[in-house]
C-alpha cells in the first residue's frame, strides 16, 4: 500500500550510471516528513516543513550515486494515525529517517517505533522535553526547541529584564501545569515572584473572568501557559480588555511567528515569546528565508527551520559515514557539531538534545514594523547551556 | 437456499481475511478489524434497538486506557489486559445505560454524549492516562504464555480470531429470541410493552453488550497500535463510528464492517492529500447519505432482493 508521495519529492536527483553504492541500501535515502497538513499546526509545520526538507537535500547535494527522496504524510494530530504511517513507512517503503512530527503524543509514539526498528528520528515539531528525557532514544534527535527552553527562556530572561511579578493563565491539563511549574521555578530562581495563577479549561472561548483576575493581580507579566487556540483566544481577548495598553505584558509560552502573523500586530503587540529562530536574525537567515519565501509565500517558522537543520545534519552524516546504517549514522551525527544557516557549532548531547541558543523576542507595535513579517525585536539571547535542561535532570537512560 | 448462499459468502470472506495480510499491510488490517468490532457494537444498539448512542468513545477509549495501563504498568498478560478492559467497559455501560435508557431519541443521545464527555474529562485530568501524551509503548509479547505476538503477521490472526468471535456473538444476539425482542422494541416500543416484555431490561442488557463489545475493540486496538490516547476517547471518535455505520449500512450485519474498512482506508490512503482529506471524507459522506440511504451493504442487499423478486 503506497502512501501518497505528494509530488514524489526528490532532491538529490542523481541517477548517475555506475557501480551501485553497496553501503547505502537500495541506493535510495528516503526521508519521511510526518506532520500536520491540515489542522492547527499546519502553518508552523505542514508543507513548509516538506519544502525545508527538500531544500536541505538540495543543499547537501550528491551523496555517492544515491537518490534522496522526501515523502510526506498527514498524521492529523492523532498518535494512532501517525504510528500506523510510520510503521508502514519503515516496514514497506524502506524509509530511513522520520522528520518533524509536531504534537508530542504523536512524537512519543514515533520515538518508540523508531527506537524499536532502528531508524533515525529528526524531531523539530514536538515540544515535550520528555523526548530527550525519560522517553529518549539513541536514534532520536531534538532539533528546534522544547518545553523546557520555552518555559525557562521566557521565565528567566523576562524576569531579569524587569518583569519580576508574574501571574499565570494556565490550561488545566498536564501540559499547561508543566509549563506553569517550569516557568514559575525559573521566575523564582531569577529573583521574581509569582503572585497568582488561574486555571482555565481546555478549549475555552470566553477568557473574560480569567483575564480580569490577571488584570487585578497587578502582576507585571501575565504568563500564558496554554497552547494553540487557547493562546490565540486569550491574546485576542487580552487586547480587548486593554491589558497590554494598561502596562501589563503578555508572555506566550508557546507562540510561533505564524501565530503572530495570524493575530496581526495590533492584537499581538507587546507579547513576549521565546523562539530559537526568526527569519530576520542575520544575513544568512534572511538569505535562506528569501529562498523559502519565494517558494512558499510565507516566512519559515522555527519548526520548519529545525526540519532543515535536522535533515541537513542527517544527510551530511550519511555522506561522511558513507553508509545509511542507522547506528553508524547516529554515531556520526553525535560526533559532528550541527552547522547550518541558523545553527553555529551546536553540539548534540547524549540524550539527543541539540544545544542551540534561544532568543527572547518582543512583538513590535504596528508603528515600529517596517512591513509584512517584520514582527520581532530581540530582547535577550539565552545561551544553550541555560536553554537546555541539565543533562542529569532529564532521566534519560542513555546518560550514564 | 438462502442458507447455502450465506454460507458460501461467509466462507469466501473468511478465505479473503486469511489471505489478506499477504497482500495488504497487516497493521492496517488489524486497525480496520478493531474498528469493525467497534462499529458492529455500535450498530447492535442503533441498528437493532434503535438507540442512537453518541458516547461510544467512552467505552472504546476507557477500556483502551485500562488495558494499556494494566499491561504496561502492572505487567499483566495481554489476555487479562483485554478482559479487564472489557470488564471496565461493561461496568461503564451498565452505569451509563441505566441512566440513559430513561430517556428517548435526542435526549438519549445527549445523555450518552454528556456522560462520555465526563469520561473524556477524566482521561485528560487523571494521572495514569498520561494526559494528552497518552499511554505509549504498551508491551506486546506473548499470548497464553506461548504464542509470540510481537510479530505483526502472527498478531493479525489473533485479532482476526477476536473479530470473528465478536462477530459471531453479535450474530447470535441478533438472531436469538432476545434479538427478536430488541427488534420489536425498535419497531414499536409501546406494543412490546403491551405484550408483557420488560422493555427497559432488554434495552439495558443490549446497552451493556454493546458497550462491552466496544470495550473489546478498544482494548484490542491498544495492542495493535501499542498506545492509548485521547483520540480514542474524544467525541469525534463517537462521531466516526456513526459515520462508519451509516456508510456501511445501518441495521445490517456486514454493514459496519464494510463501513469501518471504508473509513479507515480513506484515513490511511488519503492521508497524503493533507487538508483535502476532510473535504473528501465530507463529500463521500454526503454522497452516501444522499444516494445510498441504506448504506453500501444495505443497498446491495436491497438490490439483490429486488432482483430475486423480479426474476420469474
Amino acid at each position: 500500500m503506497k502512501l501518497k508521495y505528494g509530488l514524489a519529492g526528490f532532491a538529490g536527483m542523481v541517477l548517475a550510471a555506475g557501480a551501485a553504492n553497496a553501503q547505502i541500501s537500495d541506493n535510495v535515502i528516503k526521508i519521511g516528513v510526518l506532520n500536520d497538513q491540515s489542522g492547527l499546526y499546519a502553518d508552523i509545520t505542514g508543507q513548509g516543513s516538506v519544502l525545508a526538507a527538500r531544500m536541505a537535500a538540495e543543499d547537501v547535494g550528491k551523496i555517492g550515486n544515491t537518490t534522496v527522496e522526501i515523502v510526506f504524510a498527514d498524521h492529523q494530530n492523532k498518535p494512532d494515525v501517525g504510528s500506523t504511517v510510520v510503521r508502514q513507512w519503515i516496514d514497506q517503503d524502506k524509509v530511513d529517517a522520520i522528520a518533524d512530527v509536531p504534537t508530542s503524543s504523536v512524537a512519543l509514539a514515533v520515538q518508540q517505533i523508531t527506537k524499536e526498528k532502528k531508524r533515525l528520528f529528526l524531531m523539530s515539531g514536538p515540544a515535550s522535553s520528555d523526548l530527550t528525557g525519560k522517553a529518549c532514544s539513541p536514534y532520536g534527535f531534538h532539533f528546534a526547541y522544547d518545553t523546557y527552553m520555552l518555559a525557562i527562556g521566557t521565565g528567566t530572561a523576562l524576569t531579569k529584564s524587569g518583569g519580576d511579578t508574574w501571574f499565570f493563565l494556565t490550561a488545566d491539563y498536564a501540559f499547561g501545569h508543566a509549563l506553569e511549574r517550569d516557568a514559575g521555578e525559573a521566575v523564582k530562581a531569577a529573583g521574581g515572584k509569582v503572585v497568582g495563577a488561574v486555571r482555565h479549561p481546555l478549549n475555552t472561548s470566553d477568557f473574560s473572568s480569567f483575564l480580569l483576575q490577571a488584570q487585578n493581580s497587578k502582576a507585571k507579566i501575565i504568563g500564558l501557559a496554554n497552547a494553540g487556540g487557547d493562546t490565540i483566544n486569550s491574546i485576542k481577548q487580552a487586547a480587548e480588555f486593554g491589558i497590554v495598553a494598561g502596562g501589563q505584558r503578555l508572555a506566550g509560552l508557546l507562540v510561533f511567528v505564524t501565530d503572530v502573523h495570524a493575530l496581526g500586530l495590533k492584537t499581538a503587540q507587546g507579547l513576549v515569546v521565546t523562539e530559537s529562530f526568526y527569519w530576520d536574525m542575520n544575513d544568512e537567515t534572511r538569505k535562506f528565508s528569501k529562498r523559502f519565501f519565494d517558494k512558499h509565500g510565507k516566512q519559515p517558522s522555527m519548526v520548519q527551520a529545525g526540519v532543515y537543520s535536522g535533515v541537513a545534519h542527517y544527510l551530511k552524516a550519511v555522506k561522511a559515514a558513507g553508509t545509511d546504517d542507522p547506528d553508524k549514522v547516529a554515531a556520526e551525527m553525535r560526533k559532528t557539531p550541527v552547522n547550518d544557516f541558523f545553527t553555529k557549532n551546536a553540539a548534540i548531547r547524549a540524550d539527543g538534545r541539540i544545544m542551540r541558543d534561544a532568543y527572547l523576542w518582543q512583538v513590535k507595535a504596528p508603528a515600529e514594523s517596517k512591513g509584512a513579517w517584520d514582527y520581532y525585536k530581540l530582547v535577550a539571547t539565552i545561551p544553550a547551556e541555560q536553554a537546555a535542561r541539565p543533562l542529569k535532570d532529564g532521566g534519560c537512560d542513555l546518560v550514564k | 437456499m438462502m442458507q447455502t448462499r450465506n454460507l458460501a459468502i461467509l466462507v469466501a470472506l473468511l478465505a479473503l481475511a486469511i489471505l489478506a495480510p499477504f497482500v495488504v499491510y497487516p497493521v492496517f488490517l488489524m486497525k480496520a478489524l478493531c474498528f469493525a468490532i467497534f462499529a458492529c457494537a455500535f450498530n447492535l444498539l442503533i441498528g437493532y434497538v434503535g438507540l442512537l448512542s453518541f458516547g461510544h468513545a467512552a467505552y472504546f477509549g476507557g477500556s483502551a486506557y485500562i488495558a494499556a495501563h494494566v499491561a504496561k504498568v502492572w505487567g499483566w498478560p495481554i489476555e487479562l489486559a483485554i478482559l479487564s478492559g472489557v470488564a471496565v467497559a461493561a461496568i461503564l455501560g451498565l452505569m451509563f445505560g441505566a441512566l440513559a435508557i430513561r430517556r428517548q431519541g435526542i435526549y438519549f443521545a445527549m445523555v450518552t454524549l454528556a456522560l462520555a464527555q465526563m469520561v473524556f474529562f477524566l482521561a485528560v485530568q487523571a494521572k495514569f492516562t498520561g494526559g494528552e501524551d497518552g499511554i505509549q509503548a504498551v508491551p506486546r509479547k506473548v499470548l497464553f504464555g506461548f504464542i509470540d505476538i510481537s510479530n505483526e503477521f502472527t498478531f493479525y490472526y489473533v485479532v482476526l480470531v477476536i473479530f470473528l468471535a465478536a462477530f459471531a456473538l453479535i450474530y447470535r444476539i441478533v438472531h436469538s429470541p432476545f434479538g427478536q425482542v430488541l427488534k420489536a422494541i425498535r419497531e414499536n416500543e409501546p406494543r412490546t410493552i403491551s405484550l408483557g416484555y420488560r422493555v427497559n431490561h432488554y434495552k439495558l442488557l443490549a446497552f451493556v453488550l454493546s458497550a462491552s463489545l466496544a470495550g473489546l475493540a478498544g482494548s484490542t486496538k491498544v495492542f495493535v497500535t501499542q498506545l492509548a490516547s485521547l483520540t480514542d476517547v474524544q467525541w469525534q471518535m463517537s462521531g466516526e463510528v456513526v459515520l462508519m455505520t451509516l456508510v456501511g449500512g445501518l441495521g445490517t450485519l456486514f454493514g459496519p464492517v464494510v463501513g469501518a474498512f471504508v473509513v479507515i482506508t480513506m484515513q490511511n490512503y488519503l492521508s497524503g492529500f493533507g487538508e483535502w482529506v476532510l473535504v473528501i471524507q465530507g463529500v463521500i459522506f454526503v454522497i452516501v447519505v444522499l444516494s445510498f440511504r441504506r448504506g453500501i451493504v444495505g443497498e446491495i442487499a436491497a438490490w439483490w432482493k429486488a432482483r430475486r423478486n423480479g426474476a420469474p
